[in-house]
């Protein structure tokens, strides 16, 4: 909606400020929601023997929550390099969709294309998909992409100093419940929709089968063929959110 | 180099990669719808495998223990639609409290 008087560009953009403000209000929530995750995460790289910077080196490199406690959880209880380093990159494939949806309102010069693709998870992506405008779009994702960096890292930090040598108050707390605590959590929403939750229950039977016979780590890469699960439906459908 | 490095690294590569090919390569256009189902679907498969496994899961055998009392409070809390925090620490609490008992 291009503005061509005055009148109309003043108006435009007082309305681009109120639309920010909204914008900003809701980063600060779900960055604030991050936090607690962080601290988890520092907690369950320390159990599984990560070293203070090995546990950042994830956060701020890799920066995809549920694969890192996947990568975590994985070589905590024995699993190969491979097995952990695939369900890893597997839990981050929808980033891939996340770029594809954000991509338009992310234009620029390509380092800065670069730079930007490094906030590409579900927070940003959630925040920058909330609005229509390309600019506003960019404004979110970058707002609750950048504010999630820093709170993920300072809290994974926080996370791994409290619980690096405290092997008994794991237990004793009752912090080993603490990740499929946190694994539910970001399974819930998804459990809403009828081939989501049929995925679901067919991948944790699947690798719940295999927890004796295979390898740490393949049990939960196996799950993937619980997809098939989900039926013949077309994303339209999939993605419908009249399933309940 | 330790195991937790090689994964850093691979999952560092990968993981950017995948979050770089819409920005940097596709610009505007969008992905093959069957190639889009899959990609909505892996993570509910994965993250309840995740959920089953390490709930009732230690090295190459299943044992049935006090975590299993806080995952169920936890998925009791997320029906309450508890906030994160909340689910986590009701999850914690509970587990350590039927250790305190047992």
């Amino acid at each position: 909606m291009p503005h061509t008087d005055v009148v109309g560009k003043t108006a435009g953009d007082l309305q681009q400020a109120a639309a920010r403000r909204v914008i900003r209000r809701q980063a600060a929530s779900i960055i604030a929601a991050v936090a607690p995750f962080g601290i988890v995460f520092g907690a369950s790289a320390a159990t599984a023997g990560f070293t203070m910077l090995e546990a950042i080196g994830f956060s701020a490199l890799v920066f995809g929550g549920s694969s890192q406690f996947a990568a975590a959880e994985i070589l905590g209880d024995g699993g190969s390099i491979a097995s952990a380093a695939v369900a890893g990159l597997l839990l981050n494939v929808r980033s891939l969709a996340f770029g594809v949806i954000m991509a338009p309102a992310l234009t620029g010069a390509f380092w800065q294309r670069a730079a930007m693709s490094q906030l590409m998870i579900d927070e940003s992506t959630a925040v920058g998909t909330s609005t229509t405008d390309p600019a506003l779009r960019r404004y979110g994702y970058l707002c609750a992409g950048l504010g999630v960096f820093v709170v993920w890292n300072i809290t994974t930090v926080l996370g791994h100093l409290v619980f690096s040598d405290a092997g008994d108050l794991i237990n004793d707390l009752g912090l080993d419940a603490a990740g499929p605590a946190a694994f539910l959590a970001l399974l819930w929403p998804r459990l809403r929709q009828r081939p989501q939750l049929r995925t679901a229950i067919a991948g944790a039977v699947i690798a719940l089968v295999l927890v004796p016979i295979a390898p740490p780590g393949l049990p939960i890469l196996a799950a993937i063929a619980g997809v098939v699960a989900a039926g013949r439906q077309t994303p339209a459908v999939i993605e419908g959110a009249g399933d309940e | 180099m330790s195991d937790a490095v090689a994964v850093l690294i691979v999952m560092t590569i990968g993981t950017y990669a995948l979050k770089s090919v819409g920005p940097l390569v596709l610009g505007a256009r969008s992905l093959p719808v069957r190639v889009q189902a899959l990609v909505d679907l892996l993570p509910a498969a994965l993250l309840a495998a995740l959920t089953l496994v390490s709930t009732v899961g230690s090295g190459a055998s299943i044992s049935i223990d006090a975590r299993l009392v806080g995952v169920v409070v936890a998925a009791i809390a997320l029906w309450r639609r508890a906030p994160f925090v909340l689910v986590v620490l009701v999850a914690a609490a509970a587990t350590a409290l039927v250790r305190l008992l047992a």
